[in-house]
This record gives C-alpha cells, sequence and structure tokens, in this order.
C-alpha cells in the first residue's frame, strides 16, 4: 500500500502536469481578457477548433498533433486578426464592446459549436502519438508522457511569448496598450493594429492548446465550456495580464485539485480550488501578481 | 329475345367506367395506401451519434418488411422528424405526426428526455407506444400501451451493478474489498446507490467510494487514490470522457487489482473500442450484445451484416451492438403485432404486447409492468487478448467474453486484472 507521503509527491506532480496544461488555456485569455481587455469567451471554442485539426491531420497523415498546431498556428493567427477586425469595426470602435462584444463572442461560440458538430458529429474524438500511453516512473512518482509532454511545450510557449513581449517592439506595444492606450496613441502607434496582432497571437495560441488538449483527453465539439470558469479564475487570480503570475495560479489550482482529489475526494476540488481563488482575491485583489 | 345488357354505346361507356372505378376502389388503394410510422430521433445534437444508428436500424427493417409485402399487405412508410436532442421539440413532432400527417403507428425517440414528453399526447391520442432506451419513463404515467425496448428489467438500479460484482466473485482469489467511484451525475449515482447495496448483499467491504465532477481533466490522482486502498474489486460508472481517463489513468499508475470495470459507458461503441484496443484487456463492464456463441439470437447476425457496411458509411457507430439491435427489436416487435392482430386498433395492438412473448433479434421479449421487460438482460464482458487497433477484431467471437448471467456465460473470469493487463 502506498503511503501518504508518496501519495502526496504523486498528488503534486500529478497537479504540476495538470498546471501546466491548464497554463497553456489560459495564455490566449490572458492575452485578450488580461491585456486587451476583450472578454472572449469563444476562447475554448478555438481550442476544441484546434483539438479537431489535429485530430484530422493525426488520423489522416499520421502527424504528431503538437506539431500540427504549429503548422496550422498562422493560420489561426489569420483568423484571431479576422476575428477581431469584425470586432473593432462593428463593437469597439462604436463604444458598443461591453455587452454586445460579449453577445458576439457567445455567438462565435455557439456557432463553432454547431459547425463542428454538423461536420464532425457528436462522437468523441482521439489522436495517436508514441508518447501516449507511456509512463515514466521514478520511485512513488509517475510521469505519464500523454502529461508530461504538453506541460514541457506549454512552458516553452509561455517562455516564448513573454520573451515576446518583454523584448520585441511589438510585444512592448501590446503590454503598453494594455496599460495605457492614448499614450501609445501619442507615440504615433495605432492601438487597433497592435491590438489585433495581440488578439491574433491569442487565437493561435488556442490552437496549440487544442493540440494538448486532444493529447490528455477525447475530445467533442462542446467540451470546450467546461474550460471557461477555470480559465478565467487562473486569469484573474495570477493578476490579469502577467504570464508569471498566470502560470502560478494555473499550476497551484492544478495541485490544490490534484491534492484534494487525493485526499479529501474528487467532488471537493472545484470547490477548493474556487475557495482558493476567493481567497486571492480577498487578501489581494490585484491577483497573486497583479500590479 | 334476350335483351342487350347495354342497350346503347353510351350506357356500355358508362357502366365500363364504373366498374374501373369500383376495381379501383376496392383493390389499389388497400394495396398502395402505406401504414406510416412515425416518430422523432435525435440526428443532430448531444445523442446524434445513437439517433443516427437508431434510424438506421429501423430502415433496415421498413426496407426488409417491404421487401417481403408489407404490413397487411400494405407498404410501411416511415416518418421521421428530428427532434435535435432537444426535449421542447417533442410535442410539436408528435402533434403533427398524429394530427397532421396521421400516421397509423408511433414510436420514440431515443432516450429518457426524448421519450417524456411524447407521453402526454401518446395518452391522449390512445396510441400504443414503443419506447427506446428510457429509464423509468412510465413510472409516473402508469400507461397501459407503453412499452421500453431497454433490457434493465424493472429494477434498474441494481441491474447495473449486480452482474459486475456477482461475476467478480467468482475471480480467484475471491474478491473482499471493493472500490466503487463515478460522475456527479444521475446515472453513475443511481449506479453506485445500487452496488451499495449489492456489495452489502454479497459480504464485500467498501474500503473507497467516491465520485468526482464531470468537467475532471487528470484521473491519476483519483485512481492512485483508489489504487492506495488496495481493493480487490473496482467498480466505475463512468460516461465516455471519463471512462476514457479512468483507463488510462489505470494503466498510466499500473492499477493492481483482481476485478475492473463496471457499468462504464462508451467502451460498447465502436469509436471507444478502436482507439483504446489492447486497452480494454481484461475489463470486465456490461454490454447489451456480444458477439459470443451464447448469443446467437435469431437473425441479429444478418442483421448485423446489413447494418454495419451501412453505418459505415453513415459515419454512426460502426458495430452496433449497443442500440440498433435494440431500435430493430422494438420494430419487430410492432410489426408481430400488427399481423397477429391483422389490424391497426391500438388498443389490440397493445394488448396482444402485453400477452405476448416475441421473438426478436435480441433475444424473447416479455414485458412486465410499466412495460418494462420482466428479465434484465444486461451482460458483463470481459476483453480478451484484443491486439492493436483493428476494429474486424471485435466482430469475432473470444474477444468479449460473456461472464454473467450464467444463461449467456461464454467463458470464467480471468482474474486477476494486473496481469491481463500488462
Amino acid at each position: 500500500m502506498a503511503t501518504s507521503l508518496d501519495l502526496l509527491l504523486g498528488a503534486v506532480v500529478a497537479g504540476i502536469l495538470l498546471g501546466g496544461f491548464y497554463a497553456a488555456v489560459t495564455v490566449g485569455v490572458s492575452i485578450s481578457f488580461g491585456m486587451l481587455d476583450i472578454v472572449n469567451i469563444a476562447h475554448p471554442a478555438f481550442i476544441i477548433l484546434g483539438s479537431y485539426i489535429a485530430y484530422i491531420v493525426n488520423t489522416r497523415f499520421g502527424l504528431d498533433p503538437i506539431l500540427t498546431s504549429i503548422i496550422v498556428a498562422p493560420a489561426f493567427y489569420a483568423l484571431g486578426a479576422a476575428v477581431y477586425q469584425v470586432y473593432h469595426l462593428v463593437f469597439e470602435r462604436r463604444g458598443d464592446e461591453s455587452l454586445r462584444g460579449l453577445a458576439f463572442f457567445f455567438g462565435l461560440l455557439f456557432i463553432t459549436e454547431v459547425a463542428l458538430i454538423l461536420v464532425f458529429g457528436v462522437d468523441y474524438r482521439f489522436v495517436d502519438a508514441a508518447y501516449i500511453g507511456t509512463t515514466l516512473h521514478y520511485g512513488p512518482i509517475d510521469l505519464p508522457l500523454r502529461m508530461l509532454v504538453p506541460f514541457v511545450c506549454s512552458l516553452a510557449l509561455l517562455a516564448g511569448l513573454q520573451l515576446f513581449l518583454s523584448r520585441s517592439f511589438i510585444g512592448r506595444a501590446i503590454m503598453a496598450v494594455s496599460q495605457d492606450r492614448l499614450a501609445l496613441q501619442l507615440m504615433s502607434a495605432n492601438p487597433a493594429r497592435i491590438k489585433r496582432i495581440a488578439f491574433a497571437l491569442s487565437i493561435a495560441t488556442a490552437g496549440v492548446a487544442g493540440a494538448f488538449l486532444i493529447i490528455i483527453q477525447p475530445v467533442e465539439p462542446s467540451i470546450g465550456r467546461d474550460y471557461i470558469g477555470r480559465v478565467f479564475a487562473i486569469c484573474v487570480m495570477g493578476g490579469l495580464g502577467s504570464f508569471p503570475g498566470m502560470l502560478m495560479a494555473a499550476l497551484l489550482l492544478g495541485v490544490v485539485e490534484s491534492i484534494t482529489a487525493t485526499f479529501y475526494g474528487p467532488s471537493w476540488s472545484p470547490a477548493v480550488a474556487f475557495g482558493f481563488l476567493l481567497l486571492t482575491l480577498a487578501f489581494r485583489p490585484s491577483g497573486i501578481m497583479g500590479r | 329475345m334476350l335483351k342487350p345488357a347495354f342497350p346503347t354505346m353510351r350506357a356500355k361507356a358508362i357502366a365500363c367506367a364504373a366498374a374501373a372505378i369500383l376495381l379501383l376502389a376496392g383493390a389499389w388503394p388497400a394495396a398502395a395506401e402505406p401504414i406510416k410510422i412515425g416518430f422523432g430521433m435525435a440526428l443532430t445534437g448531444g445523442l446524434a451519434g445513437n439517433g443516427k444508428a437508431a434510424l438506421i436500424a429501423i430502415q433496415i427493417w421498413a426496407e426488409e418488411v417491404n421487401a417481403k409485402g408489407g404490413l397487411l399487405g400494405r407498404p410501411v412508410q416511415l416518418v421521421y422528424y428530428d427532434d435535435q436532442t432537444n426535449p421542447a421539440t417533442v410535442p410539436g413532432i408528435y402533434t403533427k405526426l398524429l394530427d397532421i400527417d396521421n400516421v397509423d403507428l408511433v414510436i420514440s425517440g431515443y432516450g429518457t428526455n426524448l421519450q417524456a414528453p411524447a407521453m402526454p399526447i401518446i395518452m391522449q391520442h390512445g396510441m400504443t407506444f414503443i419506447g427506446l432506451f428510457g429509464l423509468a419513463v412510465n413510472d409516473q404515467f402508469h400507461y397501459d400501451r407503453f412499452f421500453q425496448m431497454q433490457p434493465n428489467g424493472p429494477d434498474a438500479k441494481h441491474a447495473l451493478s449486480q452482474g459486475f460484482l456477482e461475476a467478480a466473485m467468482t475471480a480467484k482469489p475471491t474478491p473482499k474489498t471493493l472500490a466503487i467511484v463515478g460522475a456527479d451525475a444521475e446515472y453513475p449515482q443511481v449506479a453506485l446507490a445500487g452496488a451499495r447495496d449489492v456489495a452489502k448483499k454479497l459480504g464485500l467491504k467498501i474500503v473507497y467510494d467516491s465520485s468526482y465532477p464531470p468537467s475532471t481533466v487528470d484521473y491519476t490522482p483519483i485512481v492512485r487514490s483508489i489504487q492506495a486502498t488496495s481493493p480487490d474489486a473496482v467498480f466505475v460508472a463512468s460516461y465516455p470522457p471519463d471512462t476514457a481517463g479512468i483507463i488510462r489513468a489505470a494503466h498510466e499508475i499500473g492499477l493492481k487489482t483482481t476485478v475492473f470495470g463496471g457499468g462504464m459507458i462508451g467502451l460498447q461503441f465502436a469509436s471507444l473500442k478502436q482507439q483504446f484496443g489492447p486497452l480494454l484487456n481484461g475489463i470486465v463492464y456490461y454490454e447489451l450484445y456480444a458477439p459470443e456463441p451464447t448469443m446467437t439470437f435469431p437473425g441479429i447476425t444478418e442483421f448485423l451484416r446489413t447494418y454495419q457496411p451501412r453505418a459505415a458509411a453513415a459515419g454512426a457507430d460502426a458495430l452496433g451492438f449497443y442500440l440498433p439491435p435494440y431500435a430493430y427489436g422494438g420494430m419487430q416487435i410492432l410489426g408481430q403485432a400488427v399481423e397477429a392482430t391483422q389490424s391497426l386498433d391500438q388498443k389490440k395492438i397493445a394488448e396482444y404486447i402485453h400477452a405476448t412473448t416475441f421473438k426478436t433479434v435480441v433475444g424473447d421479449v416479455r414485458f412486465g409492468r410499466d412495460g418494462e421487460w420482466v428479465e434484465p438482460r444486461i451482460v458483463y464482458v470481459q476483453e480478451r487478448g484484443i491486439t492493436g487497433n483493428d476494429l474486424e477484431q471485435f466482430k469475432k467471437p473470444g474477444k468479449e467474453v460473456i461472464v454473467y448471467p450464467g444463461e449467456y456465460k461464454s467463458g470464467e473470469i480471468e482474474a486477476p486484472y494486473s496481469d491481463i493487463k500488462h
């Protein structure tokens, strides 16, 4: 029988791996909601779209889902740019973005789901990859590659984005537009263009997160809704617009969920995890690393 | 001198026309006017996967009946609408079927939520109603012309776990402890409640009893907790995504137990069987049909031979072991009742169905109280010798060995799961 320490170690490791995946799912929302103030509740639908594209390419050509997601990332980027352009012209420019913009993204969520149902039906879809099904064992710690590979790729994705935002001109402009739109205009940069680039980036990350998702679990068109609550909670808990904060929040949520599921019953996991969110907001309303 | 029958040419023409009309009136309508069978079916929405499979089975039955001359010498015509897996559409569909399309017979769509909303309209019109895979739909209505095609029997709560636990008790070494786990949703909770009762009756000590939210992503912490209690048997009541997650986690952490499985929904369908392939070896789970020599009901092989290529082309469940034989069997019962009573009188048809044991592709069927099956026919199978992900292997005997009930048993349970799995 496993000891409590073994169980605790196993739970913490499983939680960290899960948290890495949560971070990949949340990073797009952290950009759109945290930096651009765009409440893109259709984000999970774009993630599922990414899952289905990974599924099609994997079943027809046998290509790795993560590799597929990198190849199609420019297409997701273009899709994101187009969606933002519509949103900007129809809602944001007129100052109608709060409620009508929300309805717009609701509409996108449902349209994407229904389109996927019509094309693929409602069956659960899976992918095959050499590493799915392999587990590394180190004493009491199990590292299923199904979780480890998305975790490592997620960290790489976050590191790349953080570097881009802090070192490149466009990245700094994105950070600037999230802080002071007017000041950016005074520096003769076009905030709408910068926001379009940032939003397009957020949708590109959704495509990659979709590949992670279908590696971890089977996917059907409406499964993305399960993530809406978690994603926004992590974004807020980490501090709006802060990638390191978001990563810490995602890891914390994963570990708390995992430990609760191991020791106190899985039914309590969401309650305890969201309890942490409330505590964080009570003692640090701007989030873990919010300003 | 005999008078001519038709004194004039005009009278002769009128007589010929009258004879033609009489002939047409007497014979043609009876031969050509179809018997309309109406229903709603989930062809889009959450239940569309099974709804499409059921529709194919019903269409196969109609084609076969028409090829043999129809019912009562009249062809059968199916009139159906997509209920979109939306209960709100059901009353409108059945009102249209009965009041505008004037169908002669009605059957239900797939699932409890899409049967119950039709009941008031069906009862108002006094129609005989064959339900398809609904859970206790008639418990409140007690409508005596309702019949359910679902082999749960009168005690569904316990039937789901009884087979698994009784089969588990035949394993060597005999299990003494049990872990039960399931999703926080209606079906798994009913199944877990039943499992607690049955475990108590069989003297099994429950060492782990928990449920998880349906939105759970990673199941390894749950399976690790189960492993920490070292149970001899693990009963899982799950929906397809959790079934997949739990099986993966069991392999990833190397679950050690004697018997593993339970009421795991999803393993009955071709897509999950194909995806998991060898990961299914050793798992004991419920099926409604398995291609074993003990379940060769008359016509089932022929039915599946017709169904499988059509389902594969339509993107429906390519094996068809779960719902399609029951949809086809329901139509056989309705057809046999119409032919036996030589009538479309709903009262006579219902009385005949109540009084008769029917021979169908899912075996002998007899209905009891509230139109449920008198005897449950849920079988528990253990996957054996699955290699690779080829779907064809699941069509052969010996891969899904029936370990419960004794009537259909095709082999003994193999244990421990830990050894078979690896």
